[in-house]
């Protein structure tokens, strides 16, 4: 007997067959162009950082940015609209589906889509002669962690208001400030002492430095424990907060 | 597996939920019996809702005993409603999926395999007469479609009990026939019904036993003919003036007298002889309308007030 979480992602992935083509553009294509022309156009006058081109210092992290963007980006509208217009988490809620089965069937189907994504990025970027060491097949792993570290509290978050133009607020404060400042593009070092600290709340950063010890094959600058640690404890943050919100909005 | 036959379906001694300072349903006592069409009848905000929820198992009771198919609601919930089917009062179809999806998705949350689940989709889709929308999209069905579908999608784990919270609400005529002529199948097959209406004939029409609702507390009891004979006459006649004169006072003795904003009801065992009455007192109604007893009767009667619109 199938087990309520997986009937729970199937729905998801039912719904994803309708929508797929126009995901492709801005899961997959879009980060390639980005990579062809930031990390070839921009990283012919950048020239190296810490040895190695602009492209492949890059590479990892616009990976981990993808798979942050599209966990954040999944975990908005689809989650409120499922709660506030579909009402498909109360149809679920008159059946044996529980509480957590919601939460880990949507988990999983972010997973399923944002390691898919990390798996592709890193054959095309494996092509462009990108990836320096073999560590590089452990990158989907990392994304997988950095889109369960994002997609939860904001699953979280989506399930717990009633207006979607609190979306507007996370994208622009902390969406968009991650992308940019968490590593992706440039080293945190640059960033002004007081700033810095931000960075490291990001788990967009610790994904990042994790892909790039990875594709680089060096030391990331913090162990990769504490690294890793810190995304886990964001997920089960997030996850715990997704369950709270989820009971709060469906039972009374 | 065998199951000890239950005595009721649902059991709730003292039942109550309350809202913060609201108190939506104020102690109530019911039991349900396997096979059973039960009604909950009352106007919006009485509590049916509320009692509904509860026995779904999605609202939990702030205070009584509430036990469904003899199992404790708070702490197997899940098992309860894998036995249950629910039809909300809103429409909650997934507008992405059609017809047919809309079923096997939800028969897959009852852990049906995906060939059990097809053949359950096919079965129900004759049942609810949709075969021909299969594969049409939610959102240009009609709302009686729509209903038949929710309906269907509530079937689809083979349900012993069966929760409508409203089920025709909002629908014509004509939909309406066509889904209590569904419902009274279900009902012949042994399926226990639980509905709530805000309708009479609906209440009449499909339920062997209701309570009367007001206020959270349960009015009254019994089924729709008891209750008519319990708490109105056989007949009544509707009498309208022409003028706002105290009619009300010159009918006395006749019957029950209720007076309404614009009209008067007077309960009579016999109607025709209530109006021969009337005349003979010299009164002249601009109209006079001689029918049978109904549970609207019934409602004005234990509150005071009419049911709906």
């Amino acid at each position: 007997m199938a087990h309520p979480t997986v009937a729970v992602l199937e729905r998801h992935l039912h719904l994803y067959r309708r929508l797929w083509r126009a995901s492709v553009f801005s899961s997959f294509i879009l980060p390639v162009l980005f990579l062809v022309s930031i990390g070839i156009g921009v990283g012919n006058y950048v020239g190296e950082i810490g040895g190695v081109t602009y492209l492949a210092w890059i590479v990892p992290g616009v990976m981990a940015s993808t798979a942050f963007q599209m966990a954040v980006g999944e975990s908005t509208y689809s989650v409120l609209g499922d709660f506030k217009w579909v009402r498909a988490y109360h149809a679920m809620r008159a059946t044996p589906v529980g509480i957590r089965d919601m939460v880990a069937g949507w988990m999983l189907y972010v997973l399923l889509r944002v390691v898919i994504a990390a798996v592709v990025f890193l054959g095309v970027t494996g092509l462009f002669g990108a990836l320096l060491s073999p560590w590089a097949v452990v990158t989907p792993l990392v994304a997988a962690l950095v889109a369960v570290a994002a997609a939860a509290p904001v699953t979280a978050f989506a399930a717990s208001i009633d207006n979607d133009s609190y979306f507007a607020l996370l994208f622009r404060f902390v969406m968009i400030p991650s992308t940019l400042f968490a590593g992706v593009f440039f080293p945190v070092e640059e960033l002004p002492g007081q700033i810095r600290p931000l960075a490291y709340l990001s788990p967009l950063w610790h994904g990042v430095e994790l892909s790039r010890a990875a594709t680089l094959g060096g030391a990331p600058p913090w162990p990769v424990a504490v690294h890793a640690g810190f995304l886990l404890l964001f997920a089960a943050a997030g996850l715990a907060w997704a369950v709270f919100a989820f009971r709060k909005r469906l039972q009374d | 597996m065998s199951k000890q036959p239950l005595q009721s379906l649902i059991h709730a001694r003292g039942l109550v939920k309350r809202f913060g300072d609201f108190t939506a349903v104020d102690g109530i006592d019911l039991d349900v019996a396997p096979g059973e069409a039960f009604g909950f009848l009352g106007p919006n905000g009485a509590g049916k809702s509320s009692t509904m929820r509860m026995i779904g198992c999605v609202s939990m009771p702030t205070a009584g005993e509430l036990r469904i198919l003899g199992m404790d609601p708070v702490r197997d919930g899940s098992r309860i409603r894998a036995r249950l089917g629910v039809c909300p009062q809103l429409d909650n179809l997934d507008p992405d999926l059609n017809v047919r999806e809309n079923l096997t998705t939800y028969a897959r949350y009852f852990g049906l395999s995906r060939a059990e689940a097809r053949r359950r989709a096919e079965e129900l889709l004759d049942f609810v007469q949709l075969r021909d929308r299969a594969a049409s999209q939610v959102e240009p069905l009609s709302g009686g479609m729509k209903r038949r579908l929710t309906i269907a999608r509530a079937l689809v784990n083979e349900p012993e009990l069966v929760l409508l919270d409203e089920p025709t609400t909002g629908l014509d005529p004509q939909a309406r026939h066509l889904l209590w002529e569904r419902l009274f199948r279900l009902k012949q097959q042994g399926t226990t019904l639980v509905l709530t209406t805000h309708y009479m004939d609906e209440a009449e029409q499909l339920c062997d036993r209701l309570v009367v609702m007001d206020g959270g507390r349960i009015a009254a009891e019994g089924s729709p003919r008891s209750l008519i004979e319990t708490y109105s006459t056989p007949e009544v006649v509707e009498l309208r003036f022409p003028d706002e004169a105290d009619y009300a006072g010159k009918l006395e003795g006749i019957g029950r007298v209720d007076p309404l904003p614009d009209r008067i009801l007077l309960y009579a065992d016999d109607g025709d002889a209530a109006v021969a009455e009337v005349h003979r007192r010299g009164l002249t109604p601009s109209s006079v309308l001689v029918r049978r007893s109904s549970l609207e009767d019934v409602f004005l009667h234990l509150t005071g007030r009419t049911l709906v619109d």
